[in-house]
């Protein structure tokens, strides 16, 4: 993990694009502006942070911006990880997609994607992952209802649209 | 003509096949062959779906398609408070539910900087290691089967029911054990436990070699597995690989040594790697990853220091049962514990550790309540999934057979 001092000048590199850095339980986090994040990765890569490991998507409600898209980095020859997170808005939810540069982001972009609705502009194959291509929201939503899921059963069909749980 | 309106080829309209270049030729034999492999197939291992292209018997592109076994777990875990979440986090990875557990109370301790007793750190370590054994095991049955070898899937069973029996004997459940706590273990081993698990890890390296003697020198299984779908490790590392499938194309990175947990730094022992990353090395490295765990294992009960194996701190620990008796401090802790369970200082954290397949890390946030805002697990299984394609493009569809049970994809980590 760069200590405090490295991230501070691994933020300054970075310049503009760097919003600030966060040095919590040991592990240093760079906060970042969303329409730079390729060029960030970039530097970053070129900084021996050559591993993406994973990416995760967060949703901070009730605070705005809601959405969050965190980057796990890994240098594998210093044994050093950093972590990058950015911050978008539900109105426009745009973030550019890594997914040309570290083709191992697909399926979590699209997880993201699927889960909370963040749209990675440039990813080669923009779906839904995990759950149904028809399906309506985004359910790791922090205002989506547990238990809001309909179930048609095929012995209660003819009822109707009633087959839903009494919500 | 179709008899319904139910047009399948609109259905599966958004599933793209725009790279292929597809041309209908005049030769009947060039003709490209789009095949639905899964998801209710029992080579896939779980309810995976491979949409794949053929040319003749060569599979020219193929497309994973995933989904079908989501059960929300990450969000049922955001309704229960943090002690009432380990159950739902070990369904995740269903063949390793030890590594589940502590990716989980891992990142739960580190946010609320709980300190773990040293003898919980090892007791930890025995049950993980040999939950990585018993994941090899299903690994190598199942994928012996698909190779057309039924006995191996009945030796690895029998070595794999030794190990549910210690989980029962320690734990009380074969599965899904519930034994890694916040703050520790739930129990202390039980007596007879360290002299089972010494039977065990006697007769397990000679299991090993009986396991060598019976594949890595049967022709069979030499000709299916080697050079066949190698990859190199620069793409493995670009799509986000790890673990023995990356370790097997040469990459010496292993969690347990590079950024030690729970005193594995305490245990002497090796790190396999392959050489060329085919399906050979891939088992290879699986294998003599068992004879590893053992080791591990070895050391770990004969340094099994003495104390606790939980921490003393009862806003995260159950008092023993005993105080409740006595103790209405320890009747409120109680109360308290089972009914709201305990508050996180707010923050996020990313705790990774070195599961069976690579990687498993727990996103955590935490918004100072006693329910986890955000839990998100980093499945190994799920990111390796997408390594499908680079190894098996432009092989035969029997080697797609091959790299998929060398893969040891687990369907239930990949979904959720």
């Amino acid at each position: 993990m760069p200590d405090a001092t490295g991230l501070e000048l691994l933020a300054q590199e970075i310049g503009e694009p760097a919003l600030g850095t966060l040095h919590f339980r040991g592990k240093g986090t760079l906060i970042v502006d969303p329409g730079s994040i390729r060029g960030v990765l970039q530097t970053l890569k070129g900084k021996g942070f050559e591993f993406l490991s994973s990416v995760h998507g967060v949703d901070y409600y009730p605070e705005e911006p809601r959405l969050g898209v965190h980057y796990e980095l890994i240098d594998m020859d210093k044994v050093d990880r950093i972590c990058v997170k950015l911050r978008v808005g539900t109105d426009a939810p745009n973030v550019p997609s890594v997914t040309p540069d570290w083709p191992g982001a697909n399926h979590q972009e699209r997880e993201v994607f699927d889960m909370f609705g963040v749209v990675f502009d440039g990813h080669p194959n923009m779906r839904r992952i995990l759950m149904p291509e028809d399906y309506e929201g985004h359910p790791q939503r922090r205002d989506f209802p547990i238990g809001g899921e309909p179930v048609l059963f095929t012995a209660d069909e003819a009822k109707g649209d009633a087959y839903t749980m009494d919500v | 003509m179709s008899t319904t309106d139910y047009d399948h080829r609109q259905v599966e309209e958004s599933i793209t096949m725009a790279p292929l270049g597809r041309q209908v030729s005049e030769n009947v034999h060039d003709e490209l062959l789009t095949l639905n492999f899964g998801p209710h197939h029992p080579a896939t291992h779980g309810v995976l779906r491979i949409l794949v292209t053929l040319e003749g018997e060569v599979v020219r592109d193929l497309e994973p398609i995933i989904g079908y076994v989501h059960t929300g777990i990450e969000k049922t875990a955001e309704d229960k408070s943090y002690w009432k979440a380990i159950p739902v986090m070990e369904r995740m990875d269903y063949l390793a539910y030890y590594f589940n557990a502590m990716a989980f109370c891992g990142a739960v301790e580190t946010l609320a900087e709980v300190e773990v007793p040293k003898r919980a750190q090892y007791l930890r370590v025995i049950h993980m290691e040999l939950n990585r054994i018993m994941s090899h095991l299903v690994w190598l049955g199942t994928s012996c089967l698909d190779l057309g070898a039924i006995s191996m899937f009945w030796y690895g069973f029998r070595e794999r029911e030794r190990i549910l029996d210690l989980f029962e004997q320690s734990s009380g459940q074969r599965m899904h054990t519930r034994y890694i706590q916040v703050g520790g273990v739930i129990e202390d081993i039980p007596l007879g436990f360290e002299e089972k698990l010494r039977q065990f890890i006697a007769v397990m390296p000679e299991r090993v070699d009986q396991y060598e003697a019976l594949l890595d020198r049967n022709e069979i299984v030499l000709q299916r597995l080697r050079h066949t779908c190698a990859v190199d490790a620069q793409t493995l590392l670009d799509l986000g690989v790890t673990g023995p499938l990356l370790r097997a194309a040469g990459v010496p990175w292993d969690l347990r040594k590079a950024t030690p947990y729970s005193s594995y730094d305490d245990f002497d022992f090796k790190v396999p790697v392959g050489t060329i990353g085919d399906n050979y090395d891939r088992f290879a490295v699986r294998l003599k990853e068992m004879r590893q765990s053992v080791r591990i294992i070895e050391q770990a009960i004969d340094g099994l220091p003495e104390g606790p194996w939980i921490t003393d701190d009862r806003k995260v620990a159950l008092p023993p049962r005993h105080e409740l008796a006595t103790s209405m401090e320890a009747l409120i802790h109680h109360f308290k514990l089972v009914t709201e369970g305990f508050r996180v200082p707010p923050g996020e954290v990313y705790y990774p550790i070195e599961g069976p397949r690579g990687e498993y890390g727990v996103f955590l946030r935490s918004d100072g309540s006693s329910k986890p805002a955000r839990v998100h697990m980093r499945d190994p299984s799920f990111v390796n999934l997408q390594a499908t394609k680079a190894m098996v493009q432009d092989s035969y569809i029997a080697d797609l057979i091959a790299t998929l049970a060398m893969m040891d994809p687990v369907l239930g980590g990949i979904d959720r």
